[in-house]
């Protein structure tokens, strides 16, 4: 569980390369699907190298890969994956720029909450920024935004922030509850499955957006008035529960067909508890998908958040978040004066979604060369 | 490490290997029969036999069944059918001897080894280990019993866990069974690795690092970490390649010896077992057909499906592999979900007549130790 939890969160802060070029011994490898990742012909008699399972090989010379573990050689195949490799770096500056926002603000001069009339042309009526692409000038990066005048490029660094502790946090809530509950459904079956998995279902075709207007809107109006925390925890808690079946079911359908394996008969057979066939013997083997779905789950639920602060529910104002800037922007129709207003959130969301699900799907390409075949 | 290159003196470093205790269980050990052991005598005409309850009876099963509902509905499950794997086995297998047992695809092997080693629970019968009922034994209750019977697996690709080392596979069963001190493990490890003959230096190595028969001779070494009294093999060689099969089979023969192991090896051929079997038990969807002692089965072969499955073993002798008879079966084995009426056999029997479909033959005793389900038993002479 510990890995888990610990997966996501640690590559949030930039560890993502140096955990893939280092992969913990059998955490990546292979994912289980039919057979498993092995599928060498049955006996080989040769040296080592040729024992390899034959899939991951596809197009790896077998002398590059004596020796290695699978670990490396999904690593091997990553790296040919321009794109998804590429999205590494991507990622990486993205998080480097949320954590470096409060240095950088304070280094151009620019605050995210500082409304800066100056910057405006008073005499449009509407408060247009002054100049050419928004009011880009150098105090102000990425232009100001029309009517406050507040800096985008800090709203932007800022809105980062929350865009993905609320992406990271409600994908790891996610990943956390749908394999508790997808595992349990999948080893035990029978009348648990049954609920598990109808449970599961019936959270799928909940209308999700509306539960969670009605959500905020009740904590809007409770005593505590919710403050920003009270809303990034709600944010999570509300992504992560509906985003969990999504989760549940793979690891079901992973954990059934793992059930069947004989190596979980032969530790049944030498006398291991269902908690140690659960741990120790299933888990190990569930690290790949685990590790590919939580990737590509991350982008939904950027877009998640972004939805929720764009209808009103989301980061309350004037807090920055990418969904409420794009709102900010559509809803008064601004945007159709200022382009360039919505086009900074917009093009942020575009590029982190965009980038995660590329390394989503190299991460799932490497695991399990042949799920795209 | 290639496979084909191993020495076949596999005895001589179990001889290096022989530990003391090992030593001492070994002598206490009756030695394996040479000739079949008789089983206890009983009147012809009844159908089932009671276990035998000699002092030399290891295991002895009796009546047993093993059905697996099919249930239809999402919310409600309703059982509409079974799939009968085994249906009324009666055997008894001796210490030290190996029970050989046979039959085509899908006839219940598999389901009758992992009822033995009790990871299925029977729906009927009874199975006694050492004369205790162990039919119905709580998970707790079957702690102990795991140190005594272990099973090899059919596919040696899915029977290791792809994310642990051998090391750890081996180790397993040493740990969980609280055997001995994490630091003994590594040498305990590396000892039972040697006995099997794979390198004791790949400890650290992950199952796709070998070979098929290597992955096989890792299977077999965590079956004898607990150094159990009983292994049910479950088709240990079918998935390797020819040419590897008989020295699995010679070291699983040499390591029988060495510990005086009582086996039940499956195989769905005759001629795997030939030689490391005492007693041979022929299965057909569910039930024994025909079982007799090695020598008589393959002399005097009686049931009309033992025919036909000697008939595919192959004779070295290509002068009389040409003039003999080759009996091929029509068709496949029957659904066990229905199986026909009657004399199971009926639907591919050539000598099939009308009493065949509609009483069903009982298992006899037609000489000593030599019994045969079938109203028409013959003997036919295909191996010579
Ligand atoms: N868990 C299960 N649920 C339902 N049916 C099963 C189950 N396990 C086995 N069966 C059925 O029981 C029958 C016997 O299967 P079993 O695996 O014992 O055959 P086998 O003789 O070992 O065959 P093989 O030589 O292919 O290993 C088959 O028809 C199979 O489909
Ligand atoms: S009982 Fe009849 S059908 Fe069955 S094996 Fe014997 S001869 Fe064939
Ligand atoms: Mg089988």
């Amino acid at each position: 569980m510990i890995t888990i939890l610990y997966l996501p969160a640690v590559d949030a802060f930039g560890l993502i390369a140096p955990r893939l070029r280092v992969p913990p011994a059998g955490v990546l490898p292979g994912l289980p699907t039919g057979r498993g990742a092995v599928t060498a012909p049955l006996d080989v008699a040769g040296d080592v190298a040729g024992s390899q399972p034959g899939a991951l090989l596809d197009g790896v010379s077998s002398k590059s890969i004596e020796g290695r573990s699978l670990g490396q050689i999904a690593w091997i195949r990553f790296k040919r994956d321009k794109f998804a490799f590429a999205s590494i770096f991507v990622i990486l500056l993205l998080i480097l720029f949320t954590i470096l926002a409060p240095v950088l603000n304070k280094w151009i001069g620019v605050d995210p909450t500082t409304n800066d009339i100056n910057n405006l042309n008073i005499d449009t009526g509407i408060g247009l920024p002054i100049g050419h692409f928004g009011g880009i000038n150098g105090s102000h990066p990425l232009g100001v935004e029309p009517r406050n005048g507040r800096d985008i490029f800090a709203r932007i660094d800022v809105g980062a922030r929350y865009s993905l502790i609320v992406a990271l946090a409600s994908t790891v809530l996610s990943v956390v509850l749908g394999t508790f509950f997808g595992a349990i459904a999948g080893f035990f079956g029978g009348p648990v499955d049954t609920f598990i998995s109808r449970f599961m279902d019936i959270l799928l075709a909940f209308p999700q957006i509306i539960f969670a207007i009605a959500i905020a809107s009740v904590i809007e109006g409770s005593k505590s008035g919710g403050g920003l925390w009270t809303h990034i925890i709600l944010l999570i808690a509300i992504i992560g529960f509906f985003s969990s079946p999504y989760f549940g079911r793979i690891i079901r359908g992973q954990v059934l067909s793992l059930r069947e394996k004989e190596f979980v008969d032969a530790a049944r057979g030498i006398g291991a508890s269902p908690g140690r066939i659960m741990f120790r013997e299933l888990l190990p083997n569930m690290y790949g998908p685990i590790l590919v779905y939580s990737t590509l789950i991350i982008p939904v639920n950027i877009l998640f958040e972004a939805a929720l602060s764009f209808l009103g529910v989301g980061i309350p104002p004037p807090n920055p978040s990418w969904g409420s800037m794009l709102s900010d922007a559509t809803g008064s129709g601004l945007y159709q004066i200022d382009p360039w207003f919505a086009v900074w959130p917009g093009l942020f969301i575009f590029i982190t979604v965009m980038a995660f699900n590329l390394l989503g799907d190299g991460l799932r390409d490497a695991l399990d060369p042949r799920s795209n075949r | 490490m290639s496979e084909t290159e191993k020495p076949a003196g596999d005895g001589e470093r179990l001889a290096r290997l022989r530990r003391p205790a090992t030593a001492a269980r070994k002598a206490a050990a009756p030695p394996p029969p040479v000739e079949a052991p008789a089983p206890t005598p009983r009147p012809t005409g009844t159908t089932t036999m009671p276990p035998v309850g000699g002092d030399n009876v290891l295991l002895a099963v009796n009546g047993l069944q093993k059905h697996f509902p099919v249930t239809q509905g999402i919310f409600f499950r309703r059982q509409i059918g079974a799939v009968k794997a085994v249906d009324g086995l009666t055997f008894s297998v001796n210490k030290g001897e190996t029970l050989g047992v046979v039959g085509e695809t899908g006839c219940g092997k598999s389901t009758m080894g992992r009822l033995l080693t009790r990871l299925l629970e029977p729906t009927g019968g009874q199975i006694l280990y050492n004369g205790h009922d162990i039919t119905h034994a709580s998970t707790h209750q079957l702690r102990p019993l795991r140190r005594e019977i272990q099973m090899i697996f059919q596919d040696p690709f899915s029977s290791l866990n792809p994310r642990h080392t051998v090391g750890s596979i081996v180790g397993a069963p040493l740990k969980i069974q609280n055997i001995d001190s994490p630091e003994n493990r590594r040498r305990n490890v590396q000892e039972l690795m040697e006995l099997v003959g794979l390198n004791p230096e790949h400890y650290n190595r992950y199952p796709h690092e070998f070979s098929g028969g290597q992955r096989q001779r890792i299977g077999i070494a965590r079956a004898l970490a607990l150094r159990p009294s009983m292994i049910v093999a479950d088709e240990p060689v079918s998935a390797l390649d020819v040419s590897i099969q008989a020295q699995v089979v010679n070291l699983l023969s040499d390591l029988q010896k060495e510990f005086g192991l009582t086996y039940v090896f499956i195989a769905h051929d005759l001629s795997v077992i030939r030689h490391i079997s005492n007693r041979v038990a022929v299965m057909y969807l569910g039930k024994i057909v025909e079982m007799a002692s090695d020598t008589d089965l393959y002399e005097h072969p009686l049931h009309p499906y033992t025919h036909a499955l000697l008939s595919a073993v192959p004779i070295p002798d290509p002068e009389r592999e040409q003039k003999r008879d080759r009996i091929l079966l029509k068709g496949d084995v029957p659904s066990p979900l229905n199986p026909p009426p009657a004399c199971r056999f009926h639907t591919r029997c050539w000598k099939a007549q009308e009493i065949c479909r509609q009483t069903e033959p009982p298992l006899l005793e037609i000489s000593p130790g030599h019994q045969v389900a079938c109203h028409f038993p013959e003997e036919k002479d295909l191996v010579g």
